[in-house]
């Protein structure tokens, strides 16, 4: 039994059509209840009670709204061009889950233990933003071409700091591999071991710029429901609408699993002693999530000029003297060694 | 040179106003909820809240529209229509009287001019309908609402009356 698993195609691919789909069905479960604490949260800041009504305490809202996607009627704009236009949410959702394939969520578990990881995670995401292009493109409408205007241009500035924020990040640990950069931050002294104090500055920087990177408030330019209605989506309806809703989200709490793993240590116990788990590194992800999910109730929109002049004239200097300060502090061992990991 | 502001530099990039405003999010995250779970509770309503209209009867069983026709002639939207013909006891009567709902705009006119209290806005707001049509009151359709709604109506006016 076990031979016809290891060697022959079939049982290969059986065993990787089942690893995916152990990841996928989780992320996908669990994206629904975010969804709901997502407006949960919203709500809360705003003194609503937010979704209270399907299920106990409006736990199945997000269902229920899939399930409204889904029978809804596919409108199509006339001068549309079908193929793209259908792709581009596809695009938008596969690429937000192929993402996935390299986090780890504990020692060993990961779906490809590649040597690049962060590399790979960092292209996808980069990719991402052809499912908002093409979908503002093909819409052949005057708002969605102008809602994917502006997502290329924000998506590409903020890459840039992005970038060089990993590069600290991969310096200080010397390998790309999620799993290294985690077990580089292990070590006696629990949560002080790991990279948020030393990159301080980094992952407020490394915050913010995946805001933009995801579209989300404050940087929420490409849909900016005031101006713009709702951007690239606004010719989409029923299931492609509902492809680019889940896509976007799946990117966000892509994000949330790249700060924990970054950051924050990944599945590593904060307090020495305790047992590291997946439950450390699902509950680092849910407060990165509600840092997410606060600052779109308590930031306005920040204008295009602005968004631009952060991006460009703030965050690329910063992080570029971030990049060099890492090199030297590394290569001579400032701060007792707290930026050079490999040896550890 | 420009002159450079260091302390609204430094509160840039600490992100002061940020952590203000998750301080701030955060206290009214805790705080009571300002809204109501709707449907299971409702908001309080004045006894002058102008609802659904009712024609009211005499506790005797007598209707109280004497057709003087005065709500039809104020009605700003031109939403009443009333005939009236004598009855067979010489008294007159409305034989018929139609609100369109669709056009009303909830005034109160009309309860202000009647003479006898028999046309009134009621403390009912919650009666949408599927079709058009069923928004078109008729004269029985008014006088189902003043028997179904006359006790909170009579305690209303009674409430409102020192101010009248």
């Amino acid at each position: 039994m076990a031979e016809f698993f290891s060697n022959t195609t079939a049982g290969i691919l059986i065993v990787v059509v089942a690893q995916i789909l152990l990841v996928v069905v989780p992320l996908l479960v669990a994206l629904a209840f975010l969804m709901y604490a997502d407006r949960k949260i919203w709500a809360a800041v705003q003194m609503r009670r937010g979704p209270n009504v399907v299920g106990v305490y409006g736990l199945l809202q997000s269902f229920a709204d899939f399930l409204k996607y889904i029978v809804k009627e596919i409108v199509v704009p006339a001068g549309a061009d079908r193929a793209v236009y259908f792709l581009a949410p596809m695009i938008s959702l596969v690429m937000a889950l192929v993402a996935w394939a390299v986090i780890p969520f504990n020692d060993g578990w990961v779906l490809a233990d590649i040597n690049v990881a962060i590399l790979y995670v960092f292209a996808i995401s980069s990719l991402e933003v052809y499912g908002v292009i093409m979908g503002g493109w093909a819409s052949n409408s005057k708002y969605p071409f102008l809602g994917s205007l502006r997502s290329a241009a924000q998506m590409i500035s903020y890459e840039v700091s992005i970038g060089l924020i990993i590069i600290g990040v991969i310096i200080s640990t010397g390998s790309m591999n999620f799993g290294d950069i985690v077990t580089a931050q292990d070590g006696n002294l629990g949560l002080f071991n790991w990279y948020w104090l030393p990159h301080l500055p980094m992952l407020f920087l490394f915050f913010i710029s995946a805001l933009a990177e995801t579209n989300r408030p404050p940087f929420d330019l490409p849909e900016a429901e005031s101006e713009l209605v709702a951007g690239y989506q606004v010719e989409y309806s029923s299931t492609p609408f509902l492809l680019f809703m889940i896509g976007e989200l799946v990117a966000v709490v892509l994000m949330c699993a790249l700060v924990s793993l970054l950051f924050f240590g990944g599945w590593l116990s904060p307090i020495p002693g305790l047992p590291d788990g997946i439950l450390w590194m699902v509950m680092k992800m849910l407060l990165v999530f509600f840092v997410f999910s606060m600052v779109k109730a308590i930031t306005p929109r920040y204008r295009y000029d602005q968004l631009m002049r952060l991006g460009w004239k703030v965050f690329l200097p910063m992080s570029l003297f971030w990049v060099v300060f890492v090199s030297f502090a590394a290569k001579f061992g400032w701060f007792w060694g707290a930026f050079a990991r490999w040896g550890m | 040179m420009t002159q450079i502001d260091y302390t609204r530099a430094a509160k840039y990039f600490l992100l002061a106003d940020f952590f203000k405003g998750f301080k701030l999010g955060m206290k009214y995250f805790f705080a009571p909820k300002a809204t109501i779970n709707y449907p299971h509770e409702t908001g309080p309503l004045s006894p002058r809240f102008r609802g659904e209209h009712a024609l009211r009867r005499y506790p005797n069983g007598e209707e109280r529209c004497i057709a003087c026709k005065l709500c039809e002639a104020i009605c700003p939207a031109q939403a009443i229509t009333i005939d009236a013909e004598p009855r067979e006891d010489g008294s007159r009567r409305t034989t018929r009287y139609d609100i369109d709902m669709t056009k009303c705009i909830y005034c109160g006119f009309c309860q202000e001019a009647c003479p006898v209290d028999a046309i009134v806005e009621g403390p009912n707001f919650e009666f949408s309908t599927e079709t058009r049509e069923e928004l078109f009151y008729n004269k029985e359709k008014l006088l189902e609402n003043g028997e179904r709604w006359e006790a909170e109506i009579a305690r209303n006016l009674e409430v409102d009356a020192p101010y009248r």
